[in-house]
């Protein structure tokens, strides 16, 4: 293994790490309200055709900005049935993800045609910070990165001082700990939950359209494949914490990136063996954060 | 009716309703004309008794039976969102014992295979079972990462393992003759549409007659009055009733390999694991209503493929009707949680009047 | 349904003004549309002689009002400061500004940075007043606030309070206790049937005058209970740990106790020291880590919270009578249940247990509390089981209710049932038991024959026993 190898692999784990992160910050507003949104997959899939349309149709900012609001689209059904109605969370956010799979699905073939049309479209180039990218190992990975992956990075001291320095941020923890508490303490609390979910399906968006934007270049139906309920595993690993959510969502980019690591060094492993590593951390990840961290108290409530 | 589980046909209609209509504004919003689809998917759905037992119902058979494993788990309270992943367990495992069965006589290699599947497809929720019962990860998330993995290891059998003696194509042989389910003569429905019927009757009486189906309901709905009755090994019962909505996935599977494509390969569901938790929803948990609200989604997904052909229009735009549906019986529940509270006088809690 | 109507009541700076009433009088709703967490139907609110509307919390805070409720609204996972500042308004941890003697003498060994779910009960009281305190609060009202403390802490309580009418502040008590009315009251005002029936002085009142008006008639003297005999012993608990309950408190430490068929043994204790382990300990629900807990009989346990932990609110009475019961009842045909005989017997307890209910097919929820409580208890006693723990069989239950069930606990004492009850009164305890014993940082420690209320209380805060 040498080291441009090396540089390669951590390239990529930032790369495939930032959809990641960008929805696990995300889903970590949410859950601190006490919402868990299932749909954030379906947020961040929309975002992805979102992203693609926009794209297609004036230029990659355009993209970016369809995506974010493709992703608050979705989070906004959620919204309006789960903690407007008060239904299920659970059973929503199945619900809203399923809808986006068949909305996706019918939206990209009227755009792009049967499906197979291999669709190709433009990608955000990697911004080099001038000297810095030139460093040895860790130069491609922290400083020529497209700008969706800085605008990710600064997502999180911005989660950090919303959560942890706001007015809002003390009201969004109360709600998601103690909901009585906080309604007593004159915090309307239906409306922070849903501020702080719509929020959250905004920046799933922004994922998705990052996804497609800043990493693969073209879209596919049913693209994330589970990266939206990775994310939610990220957020437990990342005990709810911004921080930690960040070093979380390295680590199963990490995972992800493994397989090109795999490829370069020329082992043979079946990559669908590859392919499940990221899943199978998270169930590790699960079961272990679960047991130290404690989750918001009124989640899922 | 005690123990008993209602079914308002009413909260059905609706939800389909509103599912279509909602299906039918976006095919107009998209440019695809909704009377031409939905004439195409009403041919095939009940356009002939031959199309509807051959497609409708065969579509139903993994619907009912993953819709009877979801309702199973739901009744005491945990969200078994992994069927599609133990699905294809069930169906891997269907497949190697059907093709390793091939010289042998029927009445042991149908039963050997649906076996399989049953085994498989709790072996995948094991893991989710240990996670939830020992430290109370929630089986949403497991038994959803899970579907991935199982994606990824049938792709991997039918390039591997299993894949065909020829190499050629990414699937598997076809199972032996003899493992095959027997059809209905003139159509392609096979037994598994009475294993799915009776299942679903046998559920029934297990979930208003025994005391076992009592418990479950009881963990399900007061998990913590459960506990404190002293009766109730609740962790034990819901572990157990996990494990059995998975071995029912995995049947299901099983069932598929050996009632319609005898082979196994990749995109083998369509994504029967979460429309059968809109059956199962639809069908209000109530065993029988599965029955009906499996049909139905059969029906649909049936007419949609007449639609892909006849219409050009994705099936996949089924996904939509079956999200609406199950947001309307969402909302359908709430607003009767709603109302019960309003007509209910119970005591206040202490101090509060 | 109107948990109010036409209710009047006035509030003087300077005063403290108890509200009287039942369970159920309409005491909170008055207080909560005070505090702008509930909106009258019809009638106004007057400040300082001026018209206002309190919509929300908010805006009563903004009028000066300032509420302690009778339930902690103080976020367990957060700071002390953190809490203060949810309730004030602020945005980052705050402490109380100086100045105000009466906030600074309650802040007094409050830590804003202790994490208020690991502080003991009557810190977290205090620090409940601190945050209805801390913004230039004229009006407090405070509901039930006595509730989960000792003797000990309520004297202190109750001369802040007192304290802060005399800086000019007004106070509204809610309380059911009349000695409390009495006590600390400068006026009175009871509620009946979401109605004011009776407003002035305390001076003109005795106990009497304001039971009579709290029931709408004389209170009926309690029948005398029969005779009761300790018999064999029922209960052995040996040096018993138990592990505490959801992580939080001390537990239970080697604790020893015996129960006699025949006696009813009164458990006192501040929340979260330990008493739940204990009685669920013994109900065997808890697996000790140390000792044993040895139990000659069939034991039947009526859990604290009716709602979540009795009963399960959705399902038919039948079936909660079928969840409490065990594979020895008579409907259990081995895996199969009958139905039929399962509603038969539960039709047969709700006269004679003269539980209000149309049928046993309705669904528990529809019960008033009362009714659940005597469900519960029915349920409980129908196996005719030999141990009897009870927790808080009375919580929140009107007058009436609570004689009955009061009477049931006694009856099956004297019918030789072995009772270990716990309940959050200590006056109750103290009425009901035959012996009482304290459970305080997880320590179990029996009282002498005819301990006092005080005597009992200081065991509660754990206060070492003086010549020991």
């Amino acid at each position: 293994m040498d080291e441009a190898m090396v540089a390669g692999f951590l390239a990529a784990t930032v790369r495939v790490g930032t959809p990641l992160l960008l929805a696990a910050l995300g889903e970590t507003l949410a859950e601190r309200g006490g919402v868990i949104n299932l749909g954030i997959e379906g947020s961040m899939l929309a975002g992805a055709l979102g992203g693609a349309l926009g794209a297609t149709a004036g230029g990659l900012w355009l993209g970016t900005g369809a995506a974010v609001a493709a992703g608050l689209l979705l989070a906004a059904v959620f919204v309006v049935v789960a903690i407007g109605c008060r239904a299920d969370q659970i059973i929503t956010g199945t619900a809203v993800t399923l809808g986006a799979v068949g909305l996706t699905g019918l939206v990209y073939r009227r755009a792009y045609g049967p499906a197979g049309a291999g669709l190709s479209l433009p990608t955000f180039e990697p911004l080099a910070v001038p000297g810095a990218s030139g460093l040895p190992l860790v130069g491609e990975a922290l400083f020529a990165q497209p700008v969706l992956t800085y605008l990710a990075w600064a997502a999180v001291p911005v989660t950090w001082w919303l959560l942890f320095r706001t007015r809002w941020g003390l009201a969004l923890r109360a709600v998601g700990e103690a909901p009585e508490a906080a309604r007593a303490a004159g915090v309307r609390v239906r409306r922070v939950q849903a501020g702080a979910t719509l929020l959250g399906g905004a920046l799933a968006g922004l994922a998705g359209g990052a996804l497609v934007l800043a990493q693969v270049g073209t879209f596919a139906e049913n693209m994330t494949a589970g990266r939206g309920f990775i994310a939610i595993a990220i957020v437990v690993l990342g005990r709810w914490h911004p921080v930690w959510v960040l070093a979380a969502a390295l680590l199963f980019g990490g995972a992800t990136a493994l397989q090109f690591l795999f490829q370069a060094m020329g082992l043979p492993v079946p990559y669908q063996w590859i392919h499940m590593i990221p899943y199978a951390m998270a169930l590790i990840a699960l079961a272990g954060g679960m047991g130290r961290a404690r989750a918001p108290a009124a989640l899922g409530r | 009716m005690i123990a008993g589980v209602r079914f308002p046909l009413r909260v059905v209609g609706l939800a389909v309703a509103a599912g279509l209509a909602v299906l039918a504004a976006g095919l107009w919003a998209l440019g695809y004309d909704p009377v031409t689809a939905f004439g195409a998917m009403a041919r095939g759905a009940f356009g002939s008794w031959h199309g509807f037992a051959s497609t409708t119902l065969v579509r139903a058979v993994p619907l009912i039976i993953l819709g009877f494993g979801f309702a199973l788990a739901f009744r005491g309270g945990a969200l078994n969102i992994g069927m599609e992943g133990q699905f294809l367990a069930g169906a891997i495992a269907a497949t190697w014992v059907g093709l390793l069965l091939a010289g042998w006589p029927g009445v042991v290699a149908v039963p050997a295979v649906w076996l399989a599947g049953l085994l498989a497809g709790a072996l995948w929720v094991v893991i989710p079972v240990i996670l939830k019962v020992r430290f109370g990860v929630l089986e949403v998330i497991t038994t959803l990462l899970l579907n991935f993995v199982a994606e990824s290891l049938v792709s991997y059998m039918v390039t591997g393992p299993l894949q065909e003696a020829k190499r050629v194509y990414p699937q598997s042989d076809l199972i032996g003759a003899a493992a095959r389910l027997p059809l209905l003569p003139g159509t392609r429905l096979h037994l598994g549409f009475l294993l799915a019927v009776l299942l679903c009757v046998a559920g029934y009486v297990v979930f208003t007659r025994t005391l076992w189906g009592f418990r479950l309901k009881a963990v399900g709905q007061g998990p913590r009055a459960a506990w404190l009755s002293g009766r109730i090994a609740s962790g034990t019962l819901l572990g157990g009733a996990l494990l059995l909505s998975g071995a029912i996935a995995g049947l299901g599977g099983a069932v598929e390999i050996g009632g319609v494509t005898y082979a196994l390969f990749q995109n083998l569901s369509p994504g029967y694991g979460f429309t059968a938790i809109a059956v199962a929803l639809l069908g209000r948990g109530h065993p029988l209503g599965i029955i009906l609200t499996g049909i139905l989604f059969g029906a649909l997904q049936a007419g949609a493929g007449a639609m892909q052909r006849e219409a050009g229009i994705p099936a996949v735009a089924v996904a939509v009707v079956q999200a609406v549906v199950i947001v309307v019986v969402l909302l359908a529940d709430a607003a009767a949680r709603r109302r019960q509270a309003a007509t209910v006088y119970p005591d206040p809690a202490p101090g509060e009047a | 349904m109107h948990a109010l109507r036409g209710a009047d009541f006035v509030l003087h700076a300077g005063e403290v003004h108890a509200l009287l009433g039942e369970n159920g009088a309409g005491k909170t709703t008055l207080m909560h549309v005070a505090y702008g967490l509930a909106r009258p139907d019809a009638g106004g609110i007057e400040r300082a002689g001026r018209p206002v509307t309190i919509g929300s919390p908010a805006a009563a805070r903004r009028l000066g009002i300032g509420m302690v409720h009778q339930h902690f609204t103080s976020v367990p996972a957060f700071t002390v400061a953190e809490n203060v500042a949810l309730a004030t308004g602020g945005r980052a941890p705050a402490v109380p500004a100086p100045g105000d003697p009466v906030l600074a003498a309650l802040w007094e060994g409050l830590d804003p940075e202790a994490v208020v779910e690991r502080l003991p009960v009557g810190l977290r009281q205090r620090l409940e007043v601190v945050k209805a305190l801390a913004a230039k609060t004229e009006i407090l009202l405070l509901d039930e606030p006595s509730a989960v403390l000792t003797p000990q802490e309520i004297t202190g309580l109750m001369s802040a309070i007192r304290d802060f009418a005399a800086r000019g502040g007004a106070a509204v008590l809610i309380t059911h206790k009349l000695s409390e009315a009495l006590a600390v009251a400068d006026r009175v005002t009871v509620l009946r049937h979401g109605t004011a029936v009776r407003s002035g002085p305390v001076g003109a009142e005795t106990r009497e005058t304001l039971a009579t008006a709290m029931l709408g008639e004389a209170p009926a003297a309690e029948p005398p209970a029969r005779p009761r005999t300790p018999g064999e012993e029922r209960v052995r608990l040996t040096g018993v740990t138990v592990a505490p309950l959801e992580g939080r408190g001390p537990g239970l430490r080697g604790a020893d106790l015996s129960i006699r068929a025949g006696e009813i043994v009164g458990v006192a204790a501040v929340e979260g020291n330990g008493h739940r382990e204990l009685m669920l300990g013994a109900a065997g629900l808890l697996p000790p880590a140390a000792g044993t807990v040895a139990v000659r009989g069939r034991v039947a346990l009526v859990p604290e919270d009716r709602t979540t932990e009795g009963l399960i609110p959705g399902l038919s009475l039948t079936e909660n009578v079928v969840l409490g019961r065990g594979t020895d009842a008579p409907w259990i045909r081995g895996a199969w249940l009958d139905w039929g005989a399962a509603r038969g017997a539960t039709a047969a307890m709700l006269p004679a247990f003269a539980i209000a209910a149309p049928g046993p097919d309705e669904p528990a929820a529809t019960l008033s509390g009362g009714n659940q409580q005597k469900l519960l208890l029915a349920r409980a006693l129908a196996e005719h089981p030999e141990v009897l723990v009870a927790e808080n069989p009375t919580r929140g239950l009107d007058i009436r209710a609570t004689a009955a069930i009061r009477a049931r606990l006694r009856d099956a004492a004297a019918d030789g049932v072995a009772v270990l009850l716990y309940s959050s009164d200590l006056d109750e305890v103290l009425a009901l038991a035959d012996r009482v014993v304290v459970v305080t940082g997880g320590e179990l420690r029996p009282m002498p024959p005819g301990a006092t209320r005080d005597r009992v209380g200081s065991a509660m805060l754990g206060v070492a026993e003086s010549g020991r």
